[in-house]
């Protein structure tokens, strides 16, 4: 399950809708081995595509030096799917790279779904998981999500 | 020429879970064939008929191995090279 605060979703939505017919793409950091993602960070679409995203190789080396140099790791990584449904494509699968991030998918295209989904992709392998949005993160209530998932 | 090498998340299953590595090498290709010695798989993650695989960012210090001479980048002593699985899809 991935547990994110709406303010989180709502970036990535309005991100998403700015961007449009682009893909938009980022990430949101977390302190490592937390499993809450806190601090979004939007990427530059390289590609530049209605159909694909890649992030600025700079950018990503910066990034994810910031990341490490923070104790931080890549949570959520995120992109919107434009003109298809919010699941994951084959290059998506092909591409996922970060075992441990919740992969979530933004819809644009009112055609299809309108709620942000979230994947595990490991192995080639596709899980879907709930989204569970909230107004504050408890400790509490991280802590019983690392249970379940344990 | 002593170079240390950032290794990412989704290799470090196959390099004992280490973070990076200290390599003895000339260039890029010869670091990667010095890790796949140590560590076998290595490689074929990194290299598809000779060239750096299409989605694997590879940068000696900060700058992108492509727009220096690639897989034959030649390297200083005390240069870090960072690999980096690009994140895309589509």
């Amino acid at each position: 399950m991935l547990v994110i605060h709406s303010k989180l979703v709502e970036a990535m939505i309005a991100q998403s809708h700015k961007d449009h017919p682009i893909e938009t793409c980022g990430v949101i950091a977390g302190p490592e081995g937390s499993n809450i993602p806190l601090r979004l960070i939007p990427m530059r679409n390289v590609a530049q595509s209605k159909t694909f995203f890649e992030f600025d190789p700079q950018q990503q080396l910066q990034v994810w030096r910031e990341m490490e140099a923070q104790g931080e790791e890549p949570v959520v990584i995120y992109h919107s799917h434009t003109g298809s449904q919010a699941y994951p494509s084959r290059t998506d699968v092909e591409n996922a790279s970060e075992p441990g991030a919740h992969y979530v998918i933004i819809p644009t295209d009112n055609l299809y779904d309108r709620e942000i989904r979230s994947f595990r992709i490991l192995d080639g392998m596709i899980t879907e998981e709930r989204v569970c949005t909230v107004s504050a993160y408890h400790k509490l209530q991280a802590a019983l999500e690392q249970l379940i998932e344990a | 020429m002593r170079i240390t090498v950032n290794i990412p998340t989704i290799l470090r299953p196959l390099t004992n879970d280490q973070k990076r590595i200290e390599i003895t090498a000339l260039n890029v290709l010869e670091v990667i064939d010095q890790i796949e010695q140590q560590y076998p798989g290595v490689k074929e993650k990194l290299i598809t008929e000779g060239q750096a695989h299409r989605f694997v960012n590879i940068y000696v210090n900060d700058n992108d191995i492509r727009f220096s001479d690639g897989l034959s980048t030649s390297l200083q002593d005390g240069d870090s090279i960072t690999i980096l699985p690009s994140v895309a899809g589509g």
